[in-house]
């Protein structure tokens, strides 16, 4: 794991990765927060099936950048995290709060490289709803 | 503003005010209400309860003088009327003008002019008062005589039992309760009373009472006797009318203030309700029929035009823990109506059903020694009979009673205390309300005697709702069928569980962290170990209390709320050293907030260092036990309360429950530790410990209720054990042990009888389960700092270990760090999921310990 207090950038064309943590320090069903170099931070998870996804970490509802220490799970088979402040659904595919669909955490791709997990620092462009 | 003065601040004077105002939102009423008593309307119908220990304070009915257009005058009697000038004279020499005026004086107990009936040791059992009275007089006490073996005299001399004297009942009539029971009823009912310890004489006249030698007194019942210490005349009731007699209205025939249909006296400007009025002649001398006449004077006060037409005399009683239950025409008065008997004084029951000449109708009946099928039978009479009669009253299969709601027509009263019918609880079903809870506040049924609740339970599922008790989409079961699962197949892992009984899928934030606290209390091993880290929520993930910001809280363990200076001098320096906002908490202890995540394990080494512990806080586990100082310091202290209270919070510690569970240790009965606000709380008395169960403060207070008294200490903790187990393996997620004991069929009886006399056989198993977790209790904070795995997770930033949240930032306030930036005002504006499976948790913006 990496020890500096910069984020530390992988770059590869024109996407800026960066790298989160070694893949073997991701538990299955519990997240962790990653600094991206704007200062946005994403939670980063891998479900039971060993996929990754990462969505905002600061929770909509209260302002506060808790998203990761959500519990995983799924509703209907939809894998989501639930928000430990006032405990609102967010799907993780889509970012997209299952208990409000107004409202949804904007995504990020994920990539293992190298026995690291790396992180996209822009975020996905396929739904603009805010 | 109009003048409207009530007399009488007893129970139906009571629902009167309450009636007024809620007639009478704009306060065009002017209320002033004389009580006699010195002390605001009580719940008289409980009364007895004060000698199982129930206080004044728990009798008491809502203040209502908070409207403001209330006014209370507490120990004023009112002493005349005149109808002229439409004033009420009072004991305190003022003069108060009404416009209407209601009489709600209620009755006096009768004393029969015996000679001797007027000696110091004679008593009578009608008010908060008398009963002191009484409790003063059983002091050194050894025998007390009831005369009157009617549903009063049976509560006064369960209350002399309770008091620890030898009862006696003495009744006239050839059995007890001739008003209710007939004679084969009577019959049962007082061999049953006898096996409580309570002597009977039936048939027996009262004659004389003489002062007497070696006891204070005996009474004579014709040629026998009975030596006594005390009497308590239960005969009957007298209205309370005199007032209304010297005023001149017109009394009813055998007394009480005569009253049209619309409650009116002969004086259109005065009412009577309740014990004083006579409705059509008949005086009611239960609370029902009162409630009912309050409801129509106010109506009629609010220009309405409701009438009282007579009232359903239905009881079902439980006295002497026997149950009594008679309704409608109980006596077989109708013309050629038949009766239908089943009379098994071995297995201890004896029923009645009164049906019309045609056996098609059912007219009343009586039950004794089992009245689980009143419920189902009394909104049945004056109605079609759904089946044999014999058959409705067998002995009960599934459910009692043998009966389906499906059978009762829509008339049919299902509450007789708020006269609900079925036809309005269907109506308020079709509305959306889904359960008993939303029925009762949406229709009162059920808030009464509560004897109905079954039957709005069969109501709900006969309508087609389903009362799935099913954890959530991944598991049908409940959490108490979870527990059952999980003993039987020793299955240690959510994977496993999940996979072998879940309906598919991972889980969710609802079953995971219940199926967590149900592994870990069954299983014990530290709970962030392995799988068992997923399942946590936040708090029980990070070990502390996430406040809004995104920060937690550290609350240290500080057993009954004491501590050395020196330690406390260590919480003040460890939260000055990390900058973390300090509050007491009101569980006798300290809470630090502020702390980030990567900050907690600097802040618990050193904490634990200092020999703390974590006070789980944040688990839905045990809390804290709190204590008066008791014995230790107290003049009043009659056991040492902190000693016991430590004791008990040290080996209760870290136990993983349904819902959280809070306790506390008074050393008198003066109740410093409001222990009886609690889950569990203990009150020292002279002998030993009394032990409440069900209490708790927040949205929805309980007083906790007595379940044993003057415990040893021995056998205090094991009934504790007992009962914490007990709970923890069967309540439901997120359920407190009040709703547990509520929703337990047969409340607080059957919770009683499984810990006290271990009616299920399983006290020796309970005993074990907490004994392992006593055994296998290690620190939860401790565990954390000796194992690099767990403490790596402490991080902000996977890739950025130590670099602080930017989002966290604080302000000061009052000399103290505080979350920067506006409050979120409560709940964000989300429309509730359309799934139905929203945010479940009532949301908190602050969640805190309390
Ligand atoms: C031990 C006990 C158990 C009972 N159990 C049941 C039961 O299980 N079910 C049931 O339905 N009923 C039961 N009852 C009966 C029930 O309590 C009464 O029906 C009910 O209290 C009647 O209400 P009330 O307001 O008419 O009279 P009360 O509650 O007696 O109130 C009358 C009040 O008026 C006051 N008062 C009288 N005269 C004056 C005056 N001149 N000026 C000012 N104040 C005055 C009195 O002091 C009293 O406080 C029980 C009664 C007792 C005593
Ligand atoms: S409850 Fe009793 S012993 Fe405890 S502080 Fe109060 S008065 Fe003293």
């Amino acid at each position: 794991m990496t020890t500096t207090t910069l984020p530390t950038r992988a770059d590869t064309g024109t996407d800026v990765w960066v790298a989160a943590c070694p893949t073997n320090s991701l538990i299955p069903e519990r997240g962790v927060a990653v600094l991206l170099p704007n200062g946005d931070q994403v939670a980063l998870f891998r479900t039971h099936d060993n996929t990754l996804y990462a969505i905002d970490n600061i929770d909509p509802f209260t302002n506060a950048a808790v998203l990761a220490r959500g519990i995983v799970g799924d509703r209907g088979g939809e894998p989501t995290v639930a928000s430990p402040m006032l405990k609102h659904v967010f799907a993780l595919r889509t970012g997209i709060c299952l208990d409000n669909p107004d409202v949804a955490q904007r995504t990020h791709r994920v990539r293992e490289h190298d026995g690291q997990i790396h992180v996209r620092a822009q975020p996905d462009q396929h739904h603009d709803v805010r | 503003m109009r003048q409207l003065v009530v007399i009488g601040n007893g129970m139906v004077g009571h629902r009167l005010v309450e009636a007024v105002l809620d007639r009478d939102p704009d306060g065009t009423w002017q209320i002033t209400v004389l009580g006699e008593e010195p002390r605001p309307a009580y719940d008289r119908v409980s009364l007895s309860t004060y000698f199982d220990g129930a206080t004044e304070t728990d009798l008491r009915m809502p203040d209502l003088s908070a409207t403001g257009n209330v006014e209370l005058r507490l120990g004023q009697r009112a002493t005349g009327i005149d109808t002229e000038s439409r004033t009420v004279t009072t004991s305190t020499g003022d003069t108060l003008n009404y416009d209407a005026l209601v009489l709600a004086t209620g009755s006096s107990p009768f004393v029969p002019p015996v000679p001797g009936h007027d000696l110091d040791l004679c008593h009578v059992y009608r008010t908060i008062d008398d009963l002191d009275a009484i409790s003063e007089a059983a002091r050194g006490a050894r025998t007390g005589v009831v005369i009157g073996g009617g549903l009063l005299g049976l509560e006064a001399a369960n209350a002399l039992r309770l008091l620890g004297l030898q009862a006696h009942v003495v009744e006239m009539a050839p059995w007890l309760m001739p008003r209710q029971v007939d004679e084969g009823g009577g019959a049962l009912l007082g061999h049953l009373v006898e096996e409580t310890g309570v002597r009977v004489h039936t048939g027996a006249a009262l004659s004389a009472i003489e002062p007497g030698d070696e006891h204070a007194a005996r009474v004579r019942l014709g040629e026998d006797h009975i030596d006594t210490d005390m009497v308590v005349f239960s005969v009957g009731i007298r209205p309370r009318d005199e007032i209304a007699h010297t005023a001149g209205l017109r009394m009813g025939p055998r007394g009480g203030v005569a009253v049209d249909a619309t409650c009116r006296t002969s004086d259109p400007a005065i009412y009577a309700v309740g014990e004083c009025a006579s409705a059509a002649g008949t005086v009611y001398g239960l609370v029902a029929p009162g409630n009912a006449m309050a409801e129509v004077v106010a109506d009629q006060l609010a220009g309405g035009e409701a009438t009282f037409t007579g009232a359903d005399t239905s009881t079902k009683l439980k006295l002497l823990g026997v149950d009594v239950a008679s309704f409608g025409d109980c006596h077989c008065e109708t013309p050629g109506a038949l009766e239908v008997v089943l009379n098994d004084p071995p297995g201890r029951r004896y029923a009645k059903l009164v049906v019309s000449d045609d056996a098609s109708t059912l007219l009343g009946g009586i039950l004794v020694g089992d009245a689980s099928a009143y419920a189902g039978l009394r909104p049945l009479v004056g109605h079609q009979l759904p089946g044999d009669p014999l058959e409705l009253i067998a002995p009960a299969r599934e459910g009692g009673g043998g009966l389906g709601v499906d059978a009762l027509p829509d008339e049919a009263q299902v509450c007789s205390c708020h006269a609900v019918t079925k036809g309005t609880i269907h109506s308020a079903i079709a509305d959306g309300n889904d359960d008993v809870g939303s029925l009762k506040s949406c229709t009162k049924a059920g808030t009464g005697c509560g004897s109905c609740v079954p039957m709005l339970k069969k109501l709900l599922t006969s309508a087609g709702v389903e009362q799935s008790n099913a954890l959530c989409e991944h598991f049908t079961h409940s959490r108490a069928e979870l527990v059952e699962i999980v003993l039987s197949t020793g299955i240690t892992t959510f994977s496993e569980l999940i996979a072998k009984h879940g309906t598919g899928g991972r889980g969710c934030d609802i079953c995971k962290p219940a199926v967590a606290s149900i592994l870990a209390s069954v299983d014990g091993g530290h709970i962030l170990e392995g799988e068992q880290a997923a399942l946590q929520d936040t708090n029980d993930h990070f070990l502390a209390n996430l406040q809004r910001n995104g920060t937690y809280s550290v609350v240290p363990r500080i057993p009954g709320g004491e501590i050395t200076p020196d330690k406390l001098i260590v919480i003040g320096e460890v939260a000055r050293d990390f900058g973390l906002y300090t509050k007491i908490t009101g569980g006798q202890r300290i809470d630090l907030f502020g702390a980030r995540v990567e900050q907690l394990p600097a802040i618990w080494g050193r904490l634990v260092e200092a020999g703390f512990e974590s006070g789980h806080a944040y688990g839905k586990a045990l809390r804290t036990v709190k204590s008066c100082v008791g014995t230790t310091w107290c003049r009043y202290g009659v056991q040492d309360s902190v000693a016991m209270a430590i004791e008990l919070e040290l080996r209760y510690r870290g136990l993983r429950s349904p819902h959280k569970i809070k306790a506390a240790v008074s050393g008198c009965a003066r109740e410093c530790a409001e222990a009886r606000s609690k889950d569990f709380g203990i009150i020292a008395t002279e002998n030993g410990w009394n032990l409440y169960v069900g209490g708790n403060g927040g949205f929805n207070p309980r007083h906790a209720q007595l379940l044993a008294s003057d415990l040893d200490s021995a056998t205090l903790v094991r009934y504790i054990d007992r009962f914490l187990v007990f709970y923890t393996r069967t309540a439901d997620r997120l359920q407190r042990t009040a709703a547990w004991i509520e929703d337990m069929e047969g409340g607080l009886d059957h919770l009683r009888s499984v810990i006290v006399d271990d009616s299920l056989g399983i006290a020796a198993e309970l005993e074990r389960a907490m004994d392992r977790h006593v055994s296998n209790y290690s620190d939860e904070w401790r565990g954390v700092l000796e194992d690099p795995d767990k403490l790596a997770r402490f991080v902000s930033f996977a890739n950025a270990p130590e670099t602080p949240d930017p989002t966290i930032t604080f302000d000061t306030e009052r000399d103290q760090p505080v979350p920067a930036g506006p409050v979120p005002l409560g709940m964000p504006e989300t429309p509730p999921a359309t799934s139905g499976s929203g945010p479940t948790e009532t949301p908190h913006p602050n969640p805190r310990e309390a």
